[in-house]
């Protein structure tokens, strides 16, 4: 069953790791979400136009290869820039160098302007949940 | 004997060509200069006279029966379009790809919601059909609702063909149909992001192309004569690569080719073939490239556009290809020269020689424009490629086209300018192709043929491009 909300997905930044990207996909569509999936090695204006272009009501970054933090910085401001004012915008992953403090990489990543923000490890059916919420299904 | 004649309305020169159906042959081809200031049908008719003396060398004009009479035309300009999408990438970058494809030039393309500046300049211009997009099926629906409305508020009296999200064409139609707006629906040129979906509009815009904008140049009388002039020429050089490529039930194509025409204005390049990646760990990015790809090189032509080649090319390109290592060569005169004598045809062996290397030029900068090109990235699995656009590595014919090929004695060396090189590597252009030359020039006359008889289209083309 559809749920009329549409997710636009990807592997941001010169990130190619693609079966996470697939298991993502697979999951909101059983879930009922329509899914505009930019692939791999997708800069934040793909995702953006991407959005535009469908009037997507949520963006998930997935960024597996530590250097999630340089390749999201701005993307809230850019999202505001194109028109999509309230879009929800998650990013999860291993989404920082190291092994670094949760709760700071979370703050972070936060002020950054991401409504939220999973751990390595987050199961995708955790984020499916949040995302009903956050859109109200 | 049954023959079917074409004809082909250029900017300068009518072309005609008489094909016999049962020899599966060009019986005569015949031209004239195009006399579309005062009438068409004076070019056409002189035309006419020297292909019927042609044909009489062989058998009396009575016993030939033209079974069809059908045209293309880029007289008065050909077909001039702008096309407007949403965001510059995608659906705006789609309805380009679908004009150029309908063998239209487009004059410019643009995005996002527009002001009345932008519309001003589109109603201004000499544009004869605007082709408007935006959102892929099912997304936005705003940007185009405020274009449409837009074009209605401002008067526009061009056909607009739609082909932007469905979920807004219900809408789009209500405000044109309340208006007298002359629209046509087709379907969205990008359904989905990064899916092109180009043939429906570019249909709809040769109906529009043979209904509308024949009439609007003043080609009526001309179909009279001819059961109607079906498309305009770009297009049908277009078809003629497609059945030659793909071929038909009964007659083989030749596979993925390359078409290079040079012409004085412009340079179009005709690709037919997917342009899947050839090389492993290479991942596509970006709008895909339609199968039957057309692009038009405004720059880059041998006299109109003289200058701007010699601007995009620089001095050093053209001196490389003339061998001109002391600089004795005065390049820019001779290009100024050509812009402003545009009926210039070379005489002299020096003049043969810069025209060649200025297709070289042409075609060199064209086929860079037209290929895919790679991208390197450096990730922690390694380096990895991003392609964008078509590969064509592997495509087995480049065939060329255009008087500067076509007259040449040379033309394997202008065509080889197109090749991949091996300094430049990221553009994906043919490594090892075969060259062809359409001496007999007739390749929109064959795309004009497939329409009614694609199998003698593909036998005439095997038939008639020759090997170089």
């Amino acid at each position: 069953m559809k749920n009329g909300k549409k997710v636009v997905i990807g592997v941001i930044g010169s990130d190619c790791h693609a079966v996470g990207n697939k298991i993502i996909h697979h999951v909101l569509e059983t879930n009922g979400f329509e899914v505009v999936n930019i692939g791999v090695l997708s800069p934040q204006i793909d995702f953006i136009n991407a959005a535009v272009e469908t009037k997507a009501d949520a963006i998930i970054v997935s960024s597996l290869y530590g250097h999630g933090e340089l390749d999201c910085q701005g993307m809230r401001e850019k999202c505001e820039e194109a028109g999509l004012k309230d879009i929800v915008l998650y990013v999860g992953g291993n989404i920082v160098v190291g092994k670094q403090d949760w709760t700071d990489v979370e703050s972070r990543f936060k002020a950054m302007g991401f409504n939220r923000v999973y751990r390595p490890g987050t199961p995708i059916e955790i984020t499916t949940e949040h995302l009903k919420a956050d859109l109200g299904i | 004997m049954k023959c079917y004649l074409t004809i082909d309305f250029g900017s300068t020169y009518t072309k005609l060509t008489a094909i016999d159906v049962a020899g599966e042959r060009i019986l005569a081809t015949a031209k004239d200069i195009t006399t579309v200031e005062d009438d068409i049908m004076i070019g056409f008719d002189n035309a006419y006279r020297k292909l019927v003396n042609r044909i009489e060398k062989e058998l009396p004009i009575s016993q030939v029966e033209f079974v069809d009479k059908i045209a293309c035309s880029s007289a008065a300009g050909g077909l001039k379009m702008v096309a407007i999408g949403l965001v510059p990438e995608l659906t705006a970058e789609a309805a380009k790809k679908a004009a150029l494809g309908a063998g239209a030039r487009v004059i410019k393309t643009y995005s996002y919601e527009l002001n009345s500046h932008e519309m001003l300049e589109i109603k201004n211009s000499a544009v004869d059909i605007i082709l408007l997009a935006g959102g892929t099926d099912g997304g936005n629906k705003e940007c185009i609702i405020h274009n449409a409305k837009l074009i209605v508020e401002h008067n526009i009296d061009k056909p607009v063909v739609v082909a932007g999200n469905k979920a807004a064409s219900d809408e789009v139609e209500r405000i044109f149909a309340e208006s007298n707006i002359d629209y046509y629906l087709a379907e969205n040129v990008m359904p989905k992001i990064n899916k092109l979906n180009v043939e429906p509009a570019r249909e709809e815009i040769r109906k529009v192309f043979m209904n509308k904008i024949i009439e609007a140049k003043g080609m009526k009388k001309a179909e009279d004569f001819i059961s109607g002039i079906l498309m305009p020429t770009p297009a049908a050089v277009l078809k003629a690569a497609e059945v030659l490529s793909e071929g038909t039930d009964d007659e083989d194509g030749i596979g993925d080719l390359i078409i290079v025409d040079i012409g004085g204005a412009t340079t179009d390049i005709h690709s037919i073939g997917k342009g899947d990646p050839t090389k492993a760990g290479v991942l596509l990015k970006g709008l895909e490239d339609p199968f039957a790809k057309r692009t038009v090189e405004g720059d880059l032509g041998m006299r109109y556009s003289a200058i701007s080649l010699l601007e995009a090319g620089g001095t050093r390109k053209i001196r490389a290809y003339l061998n001109d290592i002391d600089k004795q060569w005065d390049v820019k005169g001779m290009c100024n020269y050509r812009h402003d004598h545009i009926k210039m045809v070379p005489q002299t062996k020096e003049e043969i020689l810069f025209d060649e290397a200025m297709a070289k030029v042409a075609t060199e900068l064209s086929m860079t424009r037209h290929c895919g090109v790679l991208e390197c990235i450096y990730t922690p699995m390694g380096t990895m490629f991003n392609q964008t656009g078509k590969d064509l590595l592997n495509a087995p014919y480049i065939i060329g086209t255009g008087g500067v090929i076509v007259h040449s004695e040379n033309p394997r060396g202008i065509l080889e300018a197109g090749k991949f090189n091996p300094a430049e590597p990221i553009h994906l252009k043919p490594e090892n192709p075969k060259f062809m030359v359409d001496k007999t020039y007739i390749l929109s006359s064959m795309g004009l043929l497939a329409q009614s008889n694609p199998d003698l289209a593909v036998k005439i083309m095997k038939k008639y491009l020759i090997e170089v």
